[in-house]
């Protein structure tokens, strides 16, 4: 082995020498990072919101606190992927001092003791913030668990209905449309198969779409026929609701052609729908708002459209039969969102809330609203910004006053993968009642016996 | 002066001083195997989680965590994909076309033989990502490689076939270890027996069962022994099926790594990993015994042409 050289050795020597008279001398503020982790990355997933913390953020924060250096660690993966790493992070007690996380994750990791209430990391400032009052309770509700704020909320969303319009028009659908039922849905796919649509309806399925199946998937049909996947402490099994909820995966996938099971399938079928629907293959795609100011928006989207104001169109979901949804109601919709927490276990957790504070501000949250327009948690922002989108102000106005949230409880993440793999057997061709029966004595298991569980 | 040596002191260190040489390695050795392999067991008797109240604070579960494993449906099948897939990419796959490439090769020399090599080479010396989206591209539904080759459009080879593409696509990957190791093994076939056996008008696969195996079959054992280790733990089949369609693909390390960090169940995880750990054991230990066997009867063989045991 070669030894290293002599100018190098002294380098280090130097350098070691440096730094630990630096530590020393007690607190040194000229010492002081911060990190902030996020699940997006610029030039990849979620790239606008990676582009507001580096060009935005950082800077901003730098000028105010002159000792503080502000670093951003970006990731481009899968949600359930980032969950991992980050988990693994909390457990060894490191990661950064600020994290992203899904609103849904925030019990679990509670739980775990991963992370604690705000006001125990960053103190008795948290709740004389500002914010509080600007956000709706609902909104809120995402950072809560036990009663306790974990996180402050990013914003939320919606899930309705997207449908190409040159398709529809091409199939004698008019371009605008909002059906009333499943049926409706149905018999526009049946059209549009005629008019020689490739995939006329895509409905996610499957374990490969993840959570993504859950949400724009079983969640929101469910709703639709009237049940809610938990409630009065009680998991909904094979009830008529999930059964009816499978059966319509069953007349999209069942060899009607309405439905292409493959996509469902492939370990990247949720990107390759979206590109699909940007090729205009896919008549109707049942996503999230996301989908419009993310992946069809046509400058910075991962399958920009340049057309899409005018050829894409969007729909409430309905319920099975007007006034057959949750709470009675003619349609349905699930929200998520997602959180930003404090890391319990950062060495400045008064300037780690800080800067919190600050990326939740009403200047930050305008800051970042002019990269993409969303939904924000703010409403004195949302008031002043959502004018611009009409899609995000339908979805702000129309939508949300109908939706619903997910249980945050720590079991949820395995239920939904039940659910997934419910219409996963659907998918592969088994009746609606076999995979809600096998749904059933596995859901079982999961929440611990079927007294927990409503059939 | 030199230490009187004996059979069992074959150095001349003594106890003491042996000790001190094999120290650091063995506390090597414990430190990063023998102490995990422990740990491993201790957590597959908990409910340990990733997430949630078991993250916190696990509990003693008992042996619930293996009879789960060896009675979830899930887990039979994984195992049993494991098995076609060793045996169909490593044990006839790899094996037996690298050795159909050595033996082919063997008399050849100049630009096929390096070009061949090259090329086999390469495949095994890429990293896994690389190659795996590589096979991704080539195997694609849309727009795939192959299916633009074949004009076969939209036939979905990683969803139709899923264990046929990851063992094809595993066979590609290491035949270049088998081929390398089959040349350097055949090199030591004398070329005076082979052609002995072709002047008594041995055929090929006669030449190829009487001379030639016999004198290369410990390579082969270890050869054999040390891919199938390999494939038996290989994660890269994740890299272009996911583990899918419905599992279809699901091999024994991919199935642990969903069900110990994709579900967060460490706890299970852990057990499933310790199942797998003795396995390996079992496959190594038949391994090791068939070599030792071939050891044993040579070396009575050698002795009794000596003409008994020396005194």
């Amino acid at each position: 082995m070669r030894l290293p050289s002599r100018p190098a050795l002294i380098g280090v020597i130097a350098a070691l020498a440096l730094t630990s008279c630096g530590t020393g001398g007690g607190p040194d503020e000229s010492s002081t990072t911060l990190t902030i982790a996020a699940n997006s990355i610029e030039g990849g997933k979620n790239a606008e919101s990676a582009q507001w913390i580096k060009q935005w953020v950082i800077p901003e924060f730098e000028k105010t606190h002159p000792n503080v250096k502000v670093l951003f660690q970006p990731s481009g993966v899968d949600d359930e992927q980032y969950k991992t790493k980050i988990a693994l992070d909390l457990k060894s007690r490191t990661g950064a001092d600020v994290i992203d996380l899904d609103g849904i994750w925030v019990g679990e990791f509670a739980q775990a003791g991963y992370i604690k209430p705000l006001t125990e990391v960053g103190g008795a400032t948290v709740e004389q913030w500002e914010g509080w009052s600007q956000i709706p309770q609902a909104v809120q509700g995402l950072g809560i668990f036990d009663g306790k704020k974990y996180g402050l909320p990013q914003g939320t969303d919606g899930r309705v209905l997207f449908y190409n319009k040159t398709l529809f028009t091409k199939a004698g659908l008019p371009a605008t449309w909002q059906p009333r039922s499943w049926q409706d849905i149905i018999d526009a796919g049946t059209r549009l198969k005629a008019a020689g649509v490739p995939t006329p309806i895509q409905l996610n399925a499957g374990t490969a779409m993840g959570e993504a199946t859950t949400m724009q998937g079983l969640l929101p049909l469910l709703a639709g026929a009237g049940a809610e996947i938990y409630t009065a402490g009680k998991w909904t099994g094979a009830s008529p609701a999930m059964k009816d909820a499978l059966a319509l995966y069953q007349r999209v996938y069942g060899g009607s052609g309405l439905g292409d099971p493959k996509l469902q399938q492939e370990a990247k079928g949720r990107d390759k729908s979206f590109a699909r629907f940007a090729e205009g293959k896919i008549g109707i795609l049942a996503e999230s708002d996301y989908f419009w100011r993310s992946v069809i928006e046509p400058k910075a989207g991962v399958a920009p459209m340049k057309d899409r104001d005018q050829a894409v169109g969007y729909a409430k979901i309905p319920a099975k039969q007007p006034g057959s949804g949750i709470r009675g109601q003619d349609y349905v919709s699930m929200s998520g969102g997602a959180v930003r927490v404090l890391n319990p276990f950062s060495k400045n957790p008064r300037l780690a809330w800080d800067l919190l504070a600050f990326m939740h501000s009403a200047a930050a949250t305008k800051a970042q609203l002019a990269g993409q327009v969303r939904i924000s948690a703010r409403t004195d922002v949302n008031d002043e910004v959502l004018t611009a989108d009409p899609m995000l102000k339908y979805i702000a106005d129309d939508v949300l006053p109908l939706t619903a949230y997910r249980p945050g409880l720590a079991v949820y993440p395995q239920v939904s993968t039940a659910l997934q793999e419910a219409t996963a057997a659907v998918v592969s061709g088994r009746s609606a009642d076999e995979a809600a029966t096998a749904y059933q004595a596995k859901l079982e298991g999961i929440v611990g016996g079927a007294a927990n569980v409503s059939g | 002066m030199a230490r009187p040596t004996s059979a069992a002191d074959a150095a001349g260190l003594g106890t003491g001083r042996a000790i001190a040489f094999v120290l650091p390695a063995l506390t090597l050795i414990a430190v990063f195997l023998v102490f995990p392999a422990l740990w491993t067991i201790y957590l597959g008797l908990t409910d340990y989680r990733l997430t949630g109240t078991a993250a916190a604070d696990p509990r003693l579960v008992g042996t619930a965590n293996y009879t789960g494993a060896l009675t979830d449906p899930r887990f039979l099948s994984s195992l049993w994909l494991t098995v076609l897939y060793v045996g169909g990419s490593a044990v006839i796959g790899q094996a037996g076309l690298g050795f159909t490439l050595a033996w082919t090769l063997r008399t050849r020399t100049g630009p096929l033989r390096r070009a061949v090599e090259g090329v086999v080479l390469l495949s095994w010396i890429l990293p896994s990502t690389v190659v795996g989206f590589l096979w991704f591209a080539l195997l694609d539904r849309d727009d795939g490689t192959l299916n633009a080759l074949l004009h076969t459009p939209g036939l979905a080879w990683l969803l139709d076939h899923p264990l046929l593409s990851i063992i094809v696509f595993n066979v590609w990957r290491g035949t270049a270890f088998s081929m390398m190791l089959y040349s350097a093994a055949l090199e030591n076939v004398p070329p005076s027996h082979l052609e002995t056996a072709r002047l008594a008008g041995a055929n090929v696969p006669q030449q190829l069962r009487d001379v030639v195996l016999p004198a290369i079959r410990r390579h082969i054992l270890t050869n054999l022994l040390l891919i199938s280790l390999w494939t038996f733990n290989d994660f890269t089949p994740f890299v272009l099926t996911g583990g899918g369609p419905e599992g279809r693909s699901e091999i024994l390390p991919v199935y642990v790594y969903r069900v110990a960090l994709k579900d967060g169940q460490l706890g299970a995880g852990a057990a499933i990993s310790f199942l797998i750990l003795l396995i390996n054991l079992v496959l190594a230990l038949a391994y090791l015994r068939l070599l030792r066997g071939r050891r044993q009867r040579r070396r009575h063989q050698e002795i009794a042409a000596a003409g008994g045991p020396p005194a």
